[in-house]
């Protein structure tokens, strides 16, 4: 599947997905959203908690169960009921790194085991060799010494442990990796380490990444694509320099004027927008998805649309 | 410039921990002026907290204050080793508010009660004056129909909200310094942008002085009259929002400055700091940042930097600044925070 001849290796249309509480209707997470990843991208996902972003991520690799809309990965359909074969590939193809390392490895086990356990799952090695040197490759691919396979994780630091995680994630030789805020819980001068590790994988081995985040900064640093993400729906979606020179959306812009700056100067000449939902009269006019630039994608009503328009054309004429 | 409202000197914090001595603070040094907002950034188990707890007594049970002084109002807290004694300076004088804003309230009282026992305790207000005085403080601080929230839970409140009730609690008896202890991390940016401005109103209209801990150099350059850096229990760096951020001398601050992805230039990677922080539990010789710095002189493994004064505002503890050391280049991002403010003074 291609599209604009690149290849589209997640289409993910239409997504839907609710969570049944207690009460009789639904609550809807992620209403109607659509975007593809090229192969070889790294593709952003911005929004605030509880905006609907890790869920979106939970359903492409099956946790969550989708409610409407297909999600599609190399052109096949992987949401729903699949036949065991397409399950497994699914399992090895796509693989995740959380938040937290210091929620998501066992305590009990050691390295060698978290490491392997996606192997021995799939029983995807030959023989206990194999396996061995797969864990080897997979660690030193991510900077850790093969030693370190026979610890705990207790004995590591927050960014050695994010490491492991991704090693977790390697061993699989996955095409697609969904990275759910794998920097937010590690230390500043700890980050740009993951970041770093991030981007030389991707150059290696041709990794796409789906990169969920809240933090603006470190998404326009490390992303080629962002979609905007809040209450459930995708409000806006560009190349990343794009979206942050041209923001349409009241709620990009708002979003765009918080993040603070690490410059005394500009953050004291920055006005902080109030994103008010409100603004948006939908009553006559309904909300479409509009290709207003190439790449450059909003959703809005007519008149939105057209003042879209009006500022992009005004915009044109900044020094 | 205004005398210090506060003023730690040489403070040495120690802890003990199954049966082993860490010493969390390694005689830092610090001065807060009347009416500013003093940030202090670092990594978590650089010692911000726990410097900064120690101004208002509240150390875990198995922390002490070893060393050192801290002067305020003519007291030396230093030496407080009674609870009694802490009752006339915390929350009264000295205020503090918590990171996260979930745990900090009781959830089965009502937010109005909970402020109004902060009121009748200081205040010594009862009755309808007290709670006309919360209706009060709820509206300063923001909070719509202060007169319906009055009678609500925590649950009932976002996020946002509740950090806005937790600092209603903490200026309810009108202190003279409010520490902020990451405020914001758990919260949503467009929430921190607002709380941020908040905190600067209160900060006139009550005339504060507030010291403000985050690892969040982007807050910082937000809220921050002086920055001070701290890594391994010390105050590394201290000065001015914009001379720490234009003109940064410690190899840590600039390491800091420019692993931000900020600064970064897509597609490069990005300046890293190798390794790891110290074992507190051990000494530390010479500059606690020589084993992770790729350029540190001889010295630094040796002897502890002293203060240099770079302007009478700005000073950090870096051999760089002894007039013998050899001239070391910033990195990249470094120099061009430079040369961009250079062009803006020009």
């Amino acid at each position: 599947m291609s599209r604009d001849g690149r290849e589209v290796l997640v289409d993910v249309k239409n997504l839907r997905v609710e969570f049944r509480v207690k009460a009789k209707e639904p609550f809807v997470a992620v209403k109607d959203v659509s975007f593809h990843v090229f192969k070889g991208e790294t593709f952003g996902l911005v929004g605030e908690s509880g905006s609907g972003k890790t869920t979106i991520g939970r359903a492409i690799i099956r946790i969550n169960e989708t409610a409407g809309g297909e999600i599609l990965f190399k052109g096949r359909r992987i949401d729903g009921n699949i036949s065991k074969e397409l399950d497994r590939e699914v399992t090895q193809k796509i693989q995740m790194i959380f938040q937290d390392p210091m929620a998501s490895l066992n305590e009990r086990a050691k390295v060698d085991y978290i490491v392997s356990e996606g192997l021995y799952n799939t029983r995807n090695y030959r023989d206990e060799r194999d396996r061995q040197a797969k864990v080897e490759k997979a660690l030193e691919d991510v900077g850790l010494l093969p030693e370190f396979a026979s610890r705990f994780p207790h004995e590591f630091s927050g960014g050695q442990r994010q490491r492991i995680g991704v090693a977790r994630a390697l061993i699989m030789e996955p095409e697609f990796i969904i990275a759910d805020e794998p920097i937010s819980a590690l230390d500043v001068s700890i980050r740009a380490q993951v970041l770093n590790l991030l981007s030389k994988l991707q150059k290696g081995m041709g990794l796409t990444y789906l990169f969920i985040a809240h933090d603006l900064s470190v998404v326009r640093f490390i992303t080629d694509r962002v979609a905007v993400i809040t209450k459930g729906e995708i409000v806006e979606l560009a190349e990343t320099e794009e979206l942050f020179t041209n923001p349409l959306h009241p709620y990009t812009r708002s979003l765009l004027s918080a993040v603070p700056i690490p410059d005394p100067i500009e953050e004291s000449k920055k006005e902080v927008l109030i994103y008010d939902p409100s603004v948006h009269d939908y009553s006559v006019h309904k909300p479409r998805w509009v290709e207003i630039k190439e790449g450059h994608f909003v959703l809005g009503n007519d008149p939105e649309i057209s003042a879209y328009r009006e500022m992009l054309g005004w915009r044109r004429f900044r020094a | 410039m205004a005398l210090p409202i506060l003023s730690a000197r040489d403070v040495v914090v120690k802890f003990s921990l199954r049966g082993r001595v860490l010493t969390a603070i390694r005689q830092a040094s610090l001065d807060l002026h009347e009416g500013e907002t003093l940030a202090i950034v670092g990594e978590s188990g650089s010692g911000k907290s726990v410097f900064t707890k120690s101004f208002i007594g509240m150390l875990d049970a198995n922390g002490w204050v070893d060393s050192g002084e801290i002067i305020f109002e003519g007291q030396d807290l230093a030496q407080f080793k009674r609870e009694k004694q802490w009752l006339s300076i915390r929350g009264k004088r000295i205020a503090m508010v918590f990171q996260d804003p979930m745990t900090a309230l009781n959830p089965l009282r009502t937010i109005g009660l909970q402020i109004q026992e902060v009121v009748e305790l200081h205040h010594g207000l009862r009755g309808r004056a007290a709670k006309e005085r919360v209706v009060e403080i709820l509206a300063d601080v923001g909070i719509g129909d202060p007169k319906i929230r009055y009678g609500q839970y925590p649950h009932e409140f976002s996020g946002g909200m509740r950090q806005r009730v937790v600092i209603a609690i903490a200026i309810a008896c009108n202190p003279r310094i409010l520490i902020f202890d990451e405020p914001t991390t758990a919260l949503d940016v467009t929430i921190q942008a607002q709380i941020l401005q908040l905190i600067r109103e209160l900060q006139r209209r009550y005339e504060l002085s507030v010291i403000y801990i985050t690892h969040d150099l982007g807050v910082v350059a937000n809220v921050a009259d002086r920055v001070a850096v701290m890594y391994a229990g010390d105050i590394i760096e201290c000065g001015s929002a914009e001379e720490v951020f234009y003109n940064a001398q410690h190899p840590y601050t600039w390491a800091l400055l420019s692993s931000l992805p900020q600064l970064g230039i897509k597609g490069a990677p990005l300046y890293s700091i190798s390794g790891a922080p110290p074992n507190l539990f051990k000494d530390i010789k010479g500059d606690a940042f020589a084993p992770r710095n790729p350029q540190a002189l001889k010295i630094d493994f040796l002897e502890r930097p002293p203060f240099f004064q770079v302007t009478p505002t700005h000073y950090a503890r870096t051999w760089l600044l002894d007039p013998r050391a050899p001239k070391v280049e910033p990195p990249a991002p470094i120099r061009a925070m430079r040369a961009k403010y250079e062009g803006h003074l020009a």
